[in-house]
């Protein structure tokens, strides 16, 4: 089963926990100052795989508010970085996470470019950079734990289980609660879903989230494409080789047969 | 060291200085660029594809559709009229999918695995299907170009038998190219949502291979106006008003549909927005369709034949309508959803100055060496070595 992550927004008070809990896990360094993973500046680079963003907001009841959104890489249920990269280094796993082969990578940052949330960053300042996402910690979820960010914390905000499970239940806690939640399930239907699903009680674009992407998976469009390559192929060698064919048998006519293999090597 | 049985020439001009001066400066860039990432570009998370994208890979590509449109033209299609073009457009081609190679290897973050791909398949991507024609394609087209380069050394044997493949060459060269200037397009197919919607369109591949197919007849309708003012040359006049007209009907084919997308997909309104995207989307059309299409048709419609200049003049605005339109979708299209702005760095635009230098410097050596040119100053000379026998030329060479 396909694992996905259920992220209640009103419940999570900004303590930035998970951010230190994936640095740790994933070994990433520290740059609070130019790179904070904390507050309104916050925001996804390559040594922040995850980030508690603030934002102000109005409450239900008109008053001033803050809120927090926790971002990662979603894991598209079919990502358009996989389907994007031309090694095979971005794979989506049977688990879920979708995840880096940095053995294989070339650099061409196709998926950078193809990802519908901006999601992998680059390690601009390194002699040979490495894509930097989430890898939503594959080892952990495939051992059947779940991953660091969700261990820690503290007020339960995010939920680990089947994707499909978790939909229903993002579902029955919008139908348990109509006043607090907006009624939509982010992730749900965005590209074609991610497994990363989110609750809230503000406009998602409130919370920094790109809400205008299309609601269709961005790899099937590619497919229409490329599936009729081989065909196309295949055809239109046959034709260029019958007009090449024609062509040469009716200038050998025209020029009475004295030039029948002329060309500008000749 | 001789070829064609002439000493190995290349005179030196102020013009070739600047390009040498040029061509150091980049061998320079080139060094730190390896040693050090891509720390001297001004790419960034929001614009992981700039200039090198744009002007060594998205236009290099397309401006050197001229090589298989032409070979296609005179060989599959038997228009004869059309030979003095094909050599020097297939050397324009080949040099430019060099460069077009050295600039991706240039942009790739990690190099030294340029050569990954053959090995790991990433089917389902439209970059792998691009990496894999382009690689097949610069080989075929060394290989088309093979007979001259081996006929000047002397190895006469072996220009033979490369010239002796030249019809499979060919047609797998326009199937190559067919798949990855369409690819060119398609690559944007998935960027659905965030390249603006003047340019998205499910017709990206249809659209990138007409008018890659009109252009590069232009582009060797320039090159070959600006040979023939440089060697002197006279101006083949069947030949280009051939390639005027193709390039003419194609481009006309490409503003039909084009047009009648932005209709279909309701996007009229915002084509006339007046914001930086519609102007620029109108500028590109304007440049690319409008113009030499009304230059085109007119005389077309009144029965005139196109004088030399307009020939050269409507070719101008074609490639550069089409440059626009590369740009437009590598940069125009995707600022909004980039949501900062880039300008290239020094070091991108002087790598990319330098790529061209050297490719013109190589063409020139080539051109003023080998038999590229019907009316080439060697031309005399080689008739008379080729009257002699084979084996003398191998001798003195």
């Amino acid at each position: 089963m396909s694992k996905g992550v259920l992220v209640d927004m009103t419940k999570c008070f900004g303590c930035g926990a998970c951010t230190v809990a994936c640095k740790l896990w994933n070994e990433k360094k520290y740059d609070e100052v130019n790179k904070p993973t904390l507050g309104d500046a916050a925001q996804l680079v390559d040594i922040n795989w995850t980030v508690v963003s603030k934002h102000d907001v109005t409450d239900g009841s008109g008053h001033e508010a803050w809120r927090f959104a926790k971002k990662q890489c979603l894991h598209c249920v079919d990502p358009a970085c996989a389907s994007s990269c031309l090694v095979g280094a971005l794979r989506k796993t049977e688990q879920g996470p979708v995840i880096y082969h940095p053995d294989l990578c070339v650099g061409c940052r196709y998926c950078m470019v193809a990802c519908p949330f901006n999601i992998p960053k680059y390690e601009w300042d390194k002699s040979f950079p490495k894509v930097s996402k989430c890898q939503m910690c594959y080892t952990r979820v495939a051992a059947g734990e779940q991953p660091a960010c969700i261990a820690v914390c503290p007020n339960q905000v995010m939920t680990f289980g089947d994707r499909d499970e978790l939909v229903k239940e993002a579902h029955k806690r919008i139908e348990g609660n109509k006043q607090l939640y907006v009624n939509h399930v982010f992730g749900e239907t965005e590209v074609g879903g991610t497994a990363w699903l989110y609750l809230s009680d503000q406009p998602f674009d409130k919370l920094g989230f790109k809400t205008a992407v299309p609601q269709e998976s961005l790899p099937a469009f590619t497919w229409q494409i490329l599936s009729k390559l081989p065909a196309i192929l295949v055809g239109w060698t046959a034709i260029l080789s019958g007009l090449y064919f024609f062509n040469k048998r009716r200038n050998a006519i025209a020029e009475g047969k004295q030039d029948s293999t002329g060309g500008p090597q000749s | 060291m001789t070829i064609n049985g002439n000493r190995v020439t290349f005179k030196i001009t102020p013009f070739r200085l600047i390009l040498m001066a040029f061509s150091l400066v980049f061998v320079g860039i080139v060094a730190y660029r390896l040693v050090t990432g891509l720390q001297m570009t001004n790419l960034t998370d929001a614009w992981p594809w700039g200039l090198w994208i744009f002007i060594d890979v998205k236009l290099g590509v397309a401006l050197a559709a001229g090589g298989f449109t032409t070979a296609g033209i005179y060989y599959v299609l038997g228009v004869k009229k059309v030979k003095s073009v094909v050599k020097p457009a297939i050397l324009t081609a080949w040099l430019g999918y060099c460069l077009v190679g050295f600039g991706l290897l240039m942009d790739l973050g990690r190099w030294y695995g340029w050569w990954h791909p053959i090995f790991s398949w990433g089917e389902h991507s439209v970059m792998f299907e691009l990496y894999m024609c382009v690689l097949l394609y610069t080989i075929v087209l060394t290989c088309e170009f093979a007979p001259t380069l081996f006929k000047g050394i002397g190895l006469v044997k072996l220009s033979s038998f490369f010239k002796s493949l030249t019809a499979p060459l060919v047609i797998g060269g326009i199937a190559l190219s067919t798949m990855h200037q369409s690819s060119l397009g398609s690559m944007y197919v998935l960027t659905l949502g965030k390249l603006n919607e003047l340019w998205w369109t499910m017709l990206l591949p249809i659209l990138y291979y007409s008018s890659a197919v009109a252009v590069g007849p232009a582009m060797v309708t320039c090159e070959t106006a600006l040979a023939g003012r440089f060697f002197g040359h006279d101006w083949d006049e069947p030949a280009m008003t051939f390639l005027a007209k193709w390039s003419g009907y194609v481009m006309s084919f490409y503003a039909v549909l084009r047009f009648s997308d932005l209709v279909i997909r309701g996007q009229i309104g915002s084509l006339f927005a007046m914001n930086t995207e519609s102007l620029m989307c109108l500028l590109e059309l304007t440049i690319g369709c409008v113009l030499p299409l009304y230059f085109f048709w007119s005389y077309k419609l009144r029965g005139m034949v196109m004088s030399q200049k307009m020939i050269v003049r409507n070719a101008v605005l074609m490639v550069v309508g089409v440059a626009l339109n590369r740009g437009n979708v590598v940069f125009t299209g995707m600022a909004k959803a980039a949501g900062e702005s880039y300008f290239p760095s020094a070091g991108e635009l002087f790598l990319s100055i330098g790529l061209v230098s050297v490719g013109i410097l190589v063409y020139l050596f080539i051109v003023e060496n080998f038999d590229v040119f019907p009316s080439h100053d060697h031309y005399a000379a080689t008739d008379k070595q080729e009257a002699q026998p084979e084996g003398a030329s191998c001798v003195r060479a």
